[in-house]
C-alpha cells in the first residue's frame, strides 16, 4: 500500500476541500474591502473600508439593525431559560407522565418545513397587533430555540451527580435550596451553552422574522437580505461578517462548553 | 419521599403553552386554511390551482432537496469513513478542522457568500479563466438549481457529518480491527461494516436536514428566485403579493406531505437494510 505518492491523492482532495470550503468565504471578504468591482475586472479596482464606515455610523440603519437583532437575541435567551430551567429539571430529575412524547414535542417545530407556520403565525399575530413589534418575532425565536434549550438544559441536569443534591438534602437543604446552591450551578456551564445555541438561531433567524417582523423590525439577517437583493454586496458582505463572527467562535469553542458527558446525554 | 408528578408537570407546562400556542395552532391553521375557500366552505380548490400554477416548481423542489440529500450523505459518510479509517494521523487532523467550517455559518450568509462566489463574474469563474481552464466568453451563471444543490450541500453536509462521524468514533473497533486483519479493503469496511451500524443516525441526520432545506426562504430568494424556484419562494409570493392564503396553504400541506414521504422513505431504508444480517 505504501508507494512514494500514497499521499498525494489525500493531499489533493484535502487542498480542493479547503477551496471549496473557502473560496465561498474569500469572495465574501474581498466583497467587504471593494470599493469598486466591475466587469471585466477580476479583483476589485479600489479598495477600502468607505462601506465599514457607511454600516458603523452610529445612526446608520445597520448599528439600529444591530441593536435590534442583539435586543431580541437577548430576550429569547431569556424567555428560553426562563421556561426550559424548569422543564429540564423536571424532565432528567422528577418522574413524569409521557415523558420520550414532551422531548418529542420540543423538537416539532424542527420536524415541519417552517414557512407555512410562520405565514400563518403572522396571520394569527396580525389579529392581537403583534406583526411588526419586537414581542412577535421574541415569540417566534422562542418556539424555535425550544428544542435547543429543553434538551440541552434537560442532559445538563442529567449529568450532576445526584449524590451531590443528596448530600446536600441530607444536611438539612429544602429541595429548592439544593436545587440552587447545588443542582443549577453544577449545570450551569450545559446551560450557557444552551443560552449560546438559542442565541446564535435567533440572531441568524431569516424566515420567521421575514413574515412576522415586517414592516417594523429590521434585524441583520433581513438588512443584509434587502442589501443584496437591491446588489449592495459590499452592505451584504460586511453585515454576513458581523453574522459570522459569532457563529464561527461559538464553532472553535463549542467542545469548551458543551463538555462530552452533558454532550452524550442530548435529546436522551 | 414520593415526588408529585402534578408537580413535574406543572414544571414542564410554560414550555408547552409555548409550543401550544405559538407551533401547534399556526400548524393546525395551516392544515385547515389548505381546504378552505375565502367564503369559508370545505374545498379542494385551492390544490387544483396550486398545482395548477406551481407543479413545476413543486418537482423542482422534490429534485433539488433529493437530489441535495443523497450528495449530502455520500459526502458525510466519506468525510466521517476518513476520519475513522484514515491512515495518516495528520490529514485526519486537518480534515477534522476543515469540515465543520460551514456548520454554523447561517443560511442567510451562506446565500450571500454564493451568490457572489457563484455568478457569471463571481470569484469561482474568474478563478478559472485566470488558471486558464476557461475561456472569458464561456463562463455562464451557477445561480440556478445548481447553485441551489451546491449551496445546501456546502451548508448541510458539515452538520450530517458531525453526527455521523460521532456515531462512527463510538462504534467497538474491534470488528473493524477483524476485517482490517482479514485484508478487506478500506472502502468495503465502511460501506458493509461502519455504515450499517451507523444507519439510525445517518437517517436522523438526513431528515433534519432534509426538512431543514425544505424550510430555508432566503437561499432560493437569493440563488434562484427566477422561475423554476422552490415552493418556500412560491407561498412567500401567494401571500405578500396577492394575500392569497388559500394557495400557499395548499402549497405548505404540500411541503409537508413532501417531507413526510422523504422521512418515510429513509426510515424504512434504514429498517429494512438495518436488519440485514
Amino acid at each position: 500500500m505504501t508507494g512514494p505518492l500514497n499521499w498525494l491523492p489525500r493531499t489533493i482532495i484535502l487542498v480542493l476541500l479547503a477551496l471549496v470550503i473557502f473560496g465561498p468565504l474569500t469572495n465574501l471578504l474581498i466583497w467587504a474591502v471593494a470599493e469598486q468591482w466591475y466587469y471585466p475586472h477580476k479583483l476589485p479596482v479600489t479598495y477600502g473600508f468607505k462601506y465599514w464606515a457607511e454600516v458603523f455610523k452610529p445612526t446608520g440603519n445597520a448599528m439600529l439593525s444591530l441593536w435590534t437583532s442583539l435586543l431580541i437575541a437577548v430576550l429569547t435567551v431569556l424567555a428560553c431559560l426562563a421556561v426550559s430551567i424548569p422543564a429540564g429539571y423536571a424532565l432528567a430529575r422528577r418522574s413524569l407522565p409521557w415523558r420520550a412524547l414532551i422531548m418529542l414535542a420540543f423538537l416539532l417545530p424542527q420536524a415541519f418545513p417552517s414557512v407555512p407556520i410562520y405565514i400563518n403565525i403572522a396571520r394569527i399575530f396580525y389579529g392581537y397587533g403583534l406583526n411588526g413589534t419586537i414581542t412577535g418575532v421574541v415569540l417566534v425565536h422562542t418556539t424555535h430555540g425550544l428544542v435547543f434549550s429543553v434538551w440541552i438544559a434537560t442532559a445538563a441536569f442529567a449529568a450532576v451527580d445526584r449524590e451531590l443534591e443528596e448530600a446536600a438534602r441530607s444536611i438539612g437543604a429544602s429541595p429548592l435550596r439544593s436545587f440552587f446552591t447545588v443542582t443549577l450551578p453544577l449545570a450551569a456551564p450545559g446551560i450557557m451553552a444552551s443560552a449560546i445555541f438559542v442565541f446564535l438561531e435567533s440572531l441568524d433567524e431569516f424566515t420567521g422574522t421575514f413574515f412576522v417582523g415586517v414592516p417594523d423590525v429590521t434585524t441583520l439577517p433581513l438588512l443584509l437580505f434587502n442589501a443584496s437583493m437591491e446588489g449592495n454586496y459590499q452592505i451584504a458582505s460586511i453585515t454576513a461578517l458581523i453574522l459570522l463572527v459569532p457563529s464561527v467562535g461559538f464553532m472553535l469553542f463549542i467542545e469548551r462548553f458543551l463538555k462530552a458527558d452533558v454532550l452524550g446525554k442530548v435529546g436522551a | 419521599m414520593r415526588e408529585s408528578r402534578f408537580v413535574s408537570l406543572l414544571l414542564v407546562a410554560p414550555a408547552l403553552a409555548i409550543l401550544l400556542v405559538f407551533f401547534a395552532t399556526p400548524l393546525g391553521y395551516s392544515l385547515v386554511t389548505a381546504f378552505v375557500a375565502k367564503d369559508g366552505a370545505l374545498t379542494t380548490a385551492n390544490f387544483v390551482k396550486a398545482f395548477e400554477f406551481y407543479s413545476t416548481d413543486i418537482w423542482f423542489t422534490v429534485v433539488i432537496v433529493g437530489l441535495s440529500t443523497v450528495l449530502i450523505a455520500v459526502i458525510a459518510v466519506a468525510i466521517g469513513g476518513y476520519l475513522v479509517l484514515g491512515d495518516s494521523a495528520r490529514a485526519v487532523a486537518i480534515l477534522k478542522w476543515l469540515y465543520r467550517w460551514p456548520l454554523f455559518i447561517p443560511f442567510i450568509v451562506a446565500g450571500q457568500m454564493m451568490r457572489s462566489f457563484l455568478a457569471k463574474n463571481g470569484l469561482m469563474n474568474n478563478t478559472f479563466v485566470s488558471l486558464g481552464l476557461l475561456d472569458p466568453l464561456q463562463t455562464t451563471s451557477f445561480l440556478d438549481w445548481q447553485g441551489l444543490i451546491i449551496t445546501f450541500v456546502w451548508k448541510q453536509t458539515p452538520f450530517v457529518a458531525l453526527l455521523v462521524a460521532g456515531a462512527m468514533a463510538s462504534l467497538d473497533p474491534s470488528t473493524i480491527e477483524a476485517a482490517r486483519n482479514l485484508g478487506a479493503k478500506r472502502l468495503r469496511i465502511l460501506i458493509e461494516i461502519i455504515v450499517p451500524q451507523v444507519r439510525r443516525t445517518l437517517v436522523v441526520g438526513l431528515i433534519l436536514s432534509f426538512v431543514a432545506m425544505m424550510s430555508v426562504l432566503s437561499v432560493p430568494l437569493m440563488i434562484s428566485g427566477e422561475s423554476p424556484t422552490m415552493i418556500t419562494v412560491d407561498m412567500a409570493f401567494r401571500i405578500n403579493f396577492y394575500g392569497d392564503y388559500g394557495v400557499a396553504n395548499a402549497l405548505g400541506f404540500t411541503s409537508y406531505l413532501i417531507t413526510a414521504a422523504a422521512a418515510w422513505f429513509y426510515l424504512r431504508q434504514g429498517v429494512r437494510e438495518g436488519a440485514e444480517p
